[in-house]
């Protein structure tokens, strides 16, 4: 395999943010500074689907790798896939397009720049999901912020300014105690490679503390209760197309931080803190869909079933169990799709009425019927409807935690029925009921790009309800020797 | 007979400043040539540098008073190089206040010989004499705008300070030679006697002085008064030069003679870094004019350059090196970026009057951009390597403390420099500025701003200019 695929990924979205540089916005040619970005984002994704198919599934090892010196005797820059990784990296290529053609009608102001920010976004989430070297995995990670903050801070609502500083700061506070572990890593075991690390191990006196500081920088990204705050209001705040790449993409890094590194690196650590993790989840998961079911507003009620399904996420992933970690995985992706729709629906109507409180609306079925039908889709996948993704992941997870914790598990499976009441309440109180708002008839019904988006992502949610096999194929080797390398490593004390 | 080619550098300088203050006098309205042959000197100082001493084993000189190495002649080219780029972008400035004298590029060139002769220094005395050759200049150069209140004060206020700290490095100095009989560098490291504790004092008080100079917390005081007080172009050589002078004499002080003592300064070194660090952060949260807020965020870098000093290793010096250079690359963009916010004449340097920078100047607001996150320490931007591998040296001695420190007080600092760019970016606009910036600054931007953006590129080549320094 000579052609650097995944390199090319990286730098391709990249490389298109150069051309929108060099190309003079104005009102006129809107039109083809979208077309550059979309097109670059669509081939982008075609590649990704390319490197699927030539993706080997029955193999753990790291594939398409590529290594090369970047800091001499220190850190080489080395990329590659293996099961875990591919999935988000599909992901991520999957839903920048559809970002891209979202923007439509949201972003009237400085189109160019807000392409280039997506796009360099996207060039740093496939950085992470396929860097070897932790480094590297630093590197991408934390860039992920400028762009991100920039789209809250300039393209983002009222509170804009307040909301974008507190997810910078928030987040950068978690990650410069993992850049202390990267460095002490690299002292104690002479590298950041992710590949040798996995074979030598890491001291096990170090563990617990190096365990912390990788949890302290995912934990507030994932995130987790109670540092999850930040979330909700930048969500909110966020424009429609920064809201679906946050929740779609930028939440997953944490998860996949987890099972690679948490897992990966610190087995016996990751033992010892597995309860902290429980506890945290299922407080996530109940706490935070009980707040979910008294919010006013769309956008951030989605915010804190956000919060609720990473609780799930973490929760499969430290059961330790193929189906827990197979289920988290899903779950992840299946919630990219669910979620990046769910803000895709609230910014359609919110284009429209300028508003996003739910008793804006009501009784919207009548005025806007293609609508009503998708978001009654999503509504039901993201509370885990048999037949949508969403079941998939949600039912892998809890029968791991059944095998792994009783007590946890059931707690969890609670937060299964909340998850359904406030989703369900919130679509009865938008589209049913009495027209009161007199306004609301001057709406008009998805127009053809909005339909097209929304059922781009309805068909793979549905797709995978179904037919979850491609998903779990593509990880199950993996994961599965993942475990194994944890077990082992446990056992013989690495 | 002494090898007098080594110091060439030094003996062209001096030359030339003698030759340039003559010509200067006797030829009027010779400003514009001054300025543009004082370059030229810089250049070809930094050529004879180069060419003489940089491919040389150590080599002491005069009674082993004068010692060139690769550090010493490394140090000089970076000091050259800054000086340069200060001079280069700053006539602007001078034209539109009316200073545009031949005075100026003198004034930089003397002061950085002083600096020149401070990096060269293996004894104290030699030390003292280029520190207040230095010194001397700046005092001046700080005053430069005399018909402005603000410089005079600023001047007058360097000078006590200065004159102060000298004196308790001068008391410093006499308490060493007391001890060691010498104030030699090589033979006080051969008469240590660690139960001595008045030779601590002696560093102390020395550590004191250099702090001072470096303006290191709790000996910065006068930085944020005076950097406000000069004009921005001598603000702009305050920030860079000096420090890369005094943070070598640090180097060689503390590494040469006293490294057996390491135990004794060592706790000085990390509380003067750790209070730079927070206090550089915090109080910049408050500040509204930008040269204030520049002052404090140089406390800062400061900090992080004195952390790679503290840890006793080859890897510690050489990463603080690295920190120095790349904050003059950052230092540069960001006052190019403050010289042209001028409008009618007048030069703008209140926070507020960056609102909306983003809308009628779209590419200096971009690259305010990039600077500001690169002192601010994000990836993938040449600001997070510097502190990078200052970390790293720091943790490899396990001074967890002090990177943990370090590193909380990066998130503090971000937010005021995340306020510069919420000010810019997400504010209204205001009036727009001048464009008519001439070459040099312009050049100067884009230049320090892409050597920010496309630093993560070639990393290795830094370090391997570095690597060679090795003092231990």
């Amino acid at each position: 395999m000579n052609f650097p695929i995944l390199s090319s990924l990286i730098l391709l979205p990249s490389i298109g943010a150069l051309f929108l540089f060099f190309t003079r916005g104005n009102k006129k040619n809107n039109f083809t500074i979208k077309y550059v970005a979309l097109f670059t984002s669509a081939v982008n994704f075609f590649l990704s689907i390319y490197l699927w198919i030539l993706f080997d599934p029955s193999t753990s090892n790291f594939q398409f790798v590529e290594e090369r010196i970047w800091i001499k005797d220190f850190i080489n820059y080395k990329v590659g896939v293996d099961g875990i990784s591919i999935l988000f990296i599909l992901l991520t290529t999957f839903i920048t397009p559809l970002c891209i053609i979202s923007v439509n009608n949201s972003i009237n102001e400085r189109l160019s720049e807000f392409l280039i920010a997506v796009l360099i976004m996207e060039s740093f989430m496939i950085g992470v999901f396929c860097s070897l070297d932790l480094v590297i995995f630093y590197l991408f990670f934390e860039a992920g912020l400028i762009p991100m903050f920039l789209i809250i801070g300039i393209w983002g609502g009222a509170r804009r300014v307040y909301s974008a500083f507190k997810f910078f700061l928030y987040t950068l506070l978690g990650s410069v105690l993992m850049l202390v572990a990267i460095i002490t890593i690299y002292w104690l075991n002479g590298t950041t490679d992710v590949v040798e690390l996995y074979n030598s191990g890491i001291d096990i006196k170090y563990q617990n503390l190096l365990w912390l500081a990788f949890f302290s920088s995912f934990a507030v990204k994932t995130p987790m209760w109670p540092v999850h705050t930040w979330l909700p209001d930048a969500h909110v705040e966020a424009p429609t197309a920064g809201s679906v790449l946050l929740a779609a993409i930028l939440l997953k890094m944490a998860g996949y931080g987890f099972i690679r590194f948490s897992l990966g690196l610190f087995p016996a650590a990751s033992e010892i803190f597995t309860p902290l993790i429980y506890t945290l989840s299922v407080i996530a998961i109940i706490f935070t869909s009980l707040i979910a079911l008294m919010q006013e507003d769309m956008k951030k009620l989605i915010a804190y079933s956000s919060v609720a399904h990473m609780g799930y996420v973490t929760l499969g992933i430290f059961t330790i169990q193929q189906q827990g970690i197979e289920g988290s995985i899903i779950q992840m992706i299946s919630h990219g799709l669910v979620s990046a729709a769910l803000f895709l629906c609230v910014g359609v109507v919110y284009d429209r009425m300028h508003s996003r409180l739910i008793n804006t609306y009501g009784g919207i079925v009548s005025i806007i019927p293609k609508y009503s039908i998708l978001f009654m889709l999503f509504t039901l996948a993201a509370l885990g409807l048999p037949g949508t993704s969403g079941f998939v992941g949600e039912f892998l997870i809890l029968m791991g935690a059944f095998k792994d914790n009783f007590l946890v598990a059931v707690i969890a499976s609670i937060g299964v029925i909340i998850g359904a009441a406030y989703m369900l309440w919130l679509y009865k109180r938008v589209v049913f009921g009495k027209l009161i708002n007199a306004d609301l008839k001057q709406m008009f019904d998805l127009n053809r790009s909005e339909l097209f988006i929304l059922s781009c992502l309805a068909v793979p949610t549905l797709f995978f309800g179904f037919y979850p096999d491609p998903l779990i194929n593509t990880i199950e080797v993996s994961i599965s020797d993942l475990i194994n390398q944890y077990n082992f490593k446990l056992a013989s004390q690495i | 007979m002494e090898n007098l080619q080594l110091v060439l550098p030094e003996i062209f300088l001096s030359l030339s400043i003698m030759f340039l203050l003559i010509f200067g006098v006797f030829k009027k309205n010779s400003s514009r040539l001054v300025q543009s042959l004082s370059l030229a000197v810089l250049i070809v100082t930094a050529v004879i540098t180069f060419n003489e001493t940089i491919g040389i084993n150590e080599t002491k000189l005069f009674n082993n008073s004068i010692i060139i190495d690769y550090l010493s002649s490394l140090m000089k080219i970076i000091t050259l190089l800054a000086a340069f780029l200060v001079l280069i972008i700053s006539s602007n400035y001078l034209k539109t206040f009316q200073i545009f004298k031949i005075e100026y590029p003198i004034l930089i060139l003397s002061s950085v010989l002083g600096m020149m002769v401070m990096i060269n220094s293996n004894d104290l005395i030699v030390f003292y004499m280029g520190l207040e050759l230095q010194s001397l200049a700046l005092y001046v150069l700080a005053t430069f705008n005399r018909d402005q209140i603000k410089s005079s004060e600023a001047g007058l206020k360097y000078f006590v300070l200065s004159a102060l700290s000298s004196g308790l490095l001068l008391y410093g100095c006499s308490l060493i030679y007391g001890f060691t009989g010498s104030t030699n560098f090589d033979v006080i490291a051969t008469q240590l006697n660690s139960d001595v504790y008045a030779m601590t004092f002696g560093i102390v008080f020395v550590l004191v002085g250099l702090a001072f100079k470096i303006s290191a917390v709790p000996f910065h005081m006068w930085a944020p008064d005076v950097y406000e007080g000069s004009p921005t172009s001598v603000t702009l050589f305050f920030t860079m030069v000096p420090k890369i002078a005094a943070l070598t004499v640090f180097i060689r002080f503390l590494y040469v003679p006293f490294l057996n003592l390491i135990d004794q300064w060592q706790t000085i070194l990390i509380f003067l870094s750790i209070a730079s660090m927070l206090f550089g952060a915090i109080a910049a949260i408050g500040q509204t004019n930008l040269k204030r807020l520049v002052a404090y965020s140089s406390i800062g870098h400061v900090g992080y350059a004195l952390a790679g000093v503290t840890v006793g290793t080859n890897d510690g010096i050489q990463s603080s090196i690295i920190y120095i250079t790349i904050y003059v690359f950052m230092n540069l963009g960001l006052f190019s970026c403050l010289l042209m916010l001028k409008r009618d004449n007048q030069y703008y340097e209140k926070i507020d009057d960056l609102s909306g920078l983003s809308k009628n100047h779209p590419m200096l607001a971009l690259s305010l951009l990039i600077i500001l996150f690169s002192l601010a320490g994000i990836p993938p931007l040449a600001g997070f390597f510097a502190k990078f591998y200052v970390f790293k040296a720091v943790i490899e001695q396990s001074m967890y403390f002090l990177a943990i420190v370090g590193l909380l007080s990066t998130v503090v600092a971000a937010f005021y420099y995340l306020r510069l760019i919420k000010i810019m970016y997400f504010d209204k606009e205001k009036e727009k500025y001048d464009t008519d910036h001439g070459f040099w600054l312009k050049f100067s931007l884009t230049a320090s701003t892409l050597l920010i953006l496309i630093y993560f590129i070639f990393p290795s080549q830094l370090i391997e200019v570095v690597s060679r320094i090795n003092i231990i």
